[in-house]
């Protein structure tokens, strides 16, 4: 008995009530790493599900998102700092949209040429967040860089005496679930989701009644390029802002959508939130180096049985 | 006033030409006058005392008129975010030494090669300059590992560095001149200030996982268990670089309720924790309110840039050089940085040491009376720079870093630091401390 609970000795000599709070803290802070992970991997999981193109260059659509809203904030900051408190919601949408424009330059330019090369989109994208960590270094220079946070976005929310929760936590919660109901209601409900369904399961049978499957791909591209760039555009309330900030999230970000079943979007929050809760919980029990070596072994362990992920789509191949 | 015959195209083009004529000619005609004073040795006065034959034994690009030295830094990649600030600070110096005549009579130029935030390349371009360019020094480098990278290398070909990194200490080179602190002049001091001055007696140590940040924790923890009276250490963690989430983190610290945060978080994820703390309602008021400090020696105005001083306000670091030091060196230096790279520019601790590199070359060249790496290597010991920002430096008289104080500075809105405490005398550099392994 003394062996199985020796973990919970962190816990000894606090009160009923500190434990109480910590645990709630706790539980938060794994849902806040869980709504991180899940806006990161949706816009890779919906552009590999359609099209099979893995997008090296996915966290540098983040950073895109992520210099948007700090150019946003620095030119509300310097013409209307009135309508500072109120800018960045405004400039979240903005972020979707100048990253969407991007991706959708990008696959008119570069990727379309390379569907039926799946290796050479790999090098290809490589290629490509380089070429933007670059032009990300010349025209914003290579600091650190940071949005002004609207007032109401900082600081926490006493619950208790001692229970805290962050309010940008709240906000990536709020924001990931609201992403991810949109792409539902936009994949499941909608004629343009069925289009981009019926290609992903049969691309001819789709393209011989009569929907224009290179027009579908564009979209899709174009869509999951524009959610990463909410998700940079999100991540500045909780980090900073860098020519190669991308490189932060791509690692994690393919864990989650290989561990997912790449392409199931049902997979993939599956997959953020196993990640992000064990994550969290580890690293309050062991500590942040620890827990990743172990989350990235059992990781490998998991797919050497089950190769295809958590949950896999249905293709007719 | 332009003759009407001028504005017809024509005559505007053989207009044109001349004028260009004229001003190649001009220029080319300045120049021979200026060799031809050279080489009478009108414009360099020192030549007569120290003919290039005399200061330039080994063959290094030294010649009459000039002195070429090597820059290597990161302008790309991870690193350049912190390496641009020291680039910056040894052009400044390097243009201020020429304006004020150059070393040895002789004019400053700059190889400058990319490190890339690679270190092989490091290890790769140090190589090229050394061999090659056969530079006369080279300042640069800024990780312990890019160090590490080309320290074989200036060993063996027997080079010059001047490194400006506050680093973890455990080496000491004859071809290396260390310009920022090592672990003890900065760890130490910084612990006894918040053991006496706010009462701590249990720290959190914190660090980013590679070898600066573990080599700071453990001699902090060995300073905190065996020479502070009471005072423990409750948790030593690390997180790897780049970390973005430290929410269960901030959750420990809650619970254990450390008298001292000791942060030793570096790079992007530096912005990450310190939002988050601000998240998590820590902030320096509220821990001021229960007694408790978050104390640093990884955050600097570079940094507090990016992550913003609302986020940070409150807290405190441990530095050899803050950019409101109020002494004239610093008030003429900081005016000179801002006249060059802009008003909105910062000036963090290493920047401040970078800058100190090439007037340390500098004095010690005229020291030595030679360019030779070995004059200049014998020549450094009890090198003293009264007009450094930081105030007077001099070098250790054996193991090649510098003699300078430790400060205490806190955090404020605009990302600046209010210098609360500094250490009355100058601290000895130590690399190699006894009873600290």
């Amino acid at each position: 008995m003394h062996t199985t609970l020796a973990f919970l000795s962190i816990f000894e000599g606090y009160t009923g009530e500190e434990v109480r709070s910590i645990f709630v803290m706790q539980s938060f802070s794994g849902l806040s790493l869980f709504a991180v992970f899940l806006l990161m991997a949706l816009g890779l999981a919906i552009i590999f599900g359609q099209m099979k193109v893995i997008n090296m260059a996915h966290g540098e659509f983040l950073t895109i998102g992520a210099y948007t809203t700090v150019f946003m904030s620095d030119l509300v900051e310097k013409s209307v700092p009135s309508a500072l408190p109120w800018y960045f919601p405004v400039a979240v949408v903005a972020a979707f949209f100048v990253a969407g424009a991007v991706g959708f330059v990008v696959e008119v330019g570069m990727i379309r040429f390379l569907y039926k090369r799946p290796l050479d989109t790999l090098l290809a994208t490589f290629g490509l967040s380089m070429i933007l960590q670059q032009v990300f270094r010349l025209i914003f220079g290579a600091r650190e860089d940071s949005a002004v946070m609207p007032d109401w976005l900082m600081g926490s929310w006493a619950l208790t005496e001692i229970t805290e929760i962050p309010i940008n936590g709240m906000f990536l919660l709020g924001t990931a679930i609201g992403v991810t109901g949109l792409v539902y209601l936009l994949m499941y409900r909608s004629r343009w989701g069925l289009r981009v369904r019926a290609t992903v399961q049969n691309r001819e049978m789709a393209g011989a009644v009569g929907i224009n499957t290179k027009m579908t791909d564009r979209w899709t591209f174009a869509l999951g390029c524009g959610i990463a760039g909410v998700a940079g555009a999100v991540f500045t309330t909780i980090g900073s802002v860098s020519p190669s900030a991308g490189q932060l999230y791509i690692v994690d970000t393919f864990l989650v959508v290989v561990f997912g079943g790449a392409g199931s979007l049902i997979g993939t929050i599956a997959s953020a939130f196993a990640i992000a809760q064990s994550q969290s919980i580890l690293e309050f029990f062991l500590d942040g180096v620890l827990a990743k070596v172990f989350i990235l072994l059992t990781i490998v362990g998991i797919l050497m049985i089950r190769p295809q992920g958590l949950v896999v789509s249905k293709i007719r191949r | 006033m332009i003759p009407a015959s001028f504005t017809s195209p024509f005559r505007r083009a053989t207009r044109a030409v001349l004028t260009t004529a004229t001003l190649l000619a001009a220029a080319t005609a300045t120049a021979q006058v200026k060799d031809a004073d050279f080489i009478s040795g009108h414009t360099n006065p020192v030549l007569d005392k120290y003919p290039t034959a005399k200061v330039n034994t080994t063959g290094l690009l030294v010649d009459d008129n000039f002195v070429t030295v090597g820059q290597l830094h990161s302008v790309t990649g991870t690193m350049a975010i912190s390496e641009t600030g020291s680039v910056e600070a040894e052009r400044l110096a390097i243009s201020q030494i020429n304006a004020e005549g150059g070393v040895l009579g002789r004019q400053i130029k700059v190889i400058f090669e990319d490190g890339g935030s690679d270190w092989p390349t490091f290890a790769e371009k140090a190589k090229k300059l050394l061999v090659s360019d056969k530079v006369g020094t080279v300042f640069g480098c800024w990780t312990s590992a890019s160090r590490k990278a080309v320290l074989p290398v200036f060993e063996k070909e027997n080079g010059m560095l001047y490194y400006p990194t506050f680093y973890e200490g455990l080496e000491a080179s004859k071809n290396v001149i260390y310009t920022g602190q090592e672990a003890t002049q900065q760890i130490i001091w910084g612990l006894d200030w918040a053991h006496t001055e706010r009462g701590a007696k249990s720290f959190f140590l914190i660090g980013s996982d590679y070898i600066w940040p573990r080599t700071s924790n453990k001699i902090a923890r060995i300073h905190i268990e065996r020479f502070l009276k009471g005072c423990k250490v409750v948790g030593e963690e690390y997180y790897p670089l780049g970390h973005t989430n430290f929410g269960s983190l901030i959750n420990k610290v809650k619970l254990k309720k450390p008298d001292c945060i000791y942060s030793v978080v570096v790079g992007g994820s530096n912005v990450s924790w310190y939002k988050q703390l601000n998240a998590a309602g820590i902030t320096g008021k509220s821990l001021a309110k229960k007694g408790q400090i978050l104390l640093t020696i990884s955050t600097t105005e570079d940094e507090l840039l990016g992550i913003g001083g609302e986020n940070a306000e409150g807290f405190y670091a441990c530095m050899k050089y803050f950019q409101s030091l109020e002494n004239d060196n610093n008030k003429k230096f900081v005016a000179a940085f801002k006249e060059r790279y802009g008003s909105d520019s910062v000036i963090g601790d290493v920047t401040q040491a970078a800058y100190l590199g090439p007037w340390l070359w500098k004095l010690t060249v005229e020291k030595a009376g030679s360019f030779d790496i070995d004059a200049i290597s014998a020549a450094s010991g009890g090198i003293e720079f009264p007009e450094a920002p930081e105030g007077y430096v001099r070098i250790h008289d054996t193991n090649n870093h510098l003699w300078s104080k430790a400060r205490l500075g806190e955090m404020t809105e605009d990302g600046q630091f209010v210098v609360l405490a500094e250490s009355d005398e100058l601290i000895q550099p130590n690399p190699f401390p006894e009873g600290y392994k």
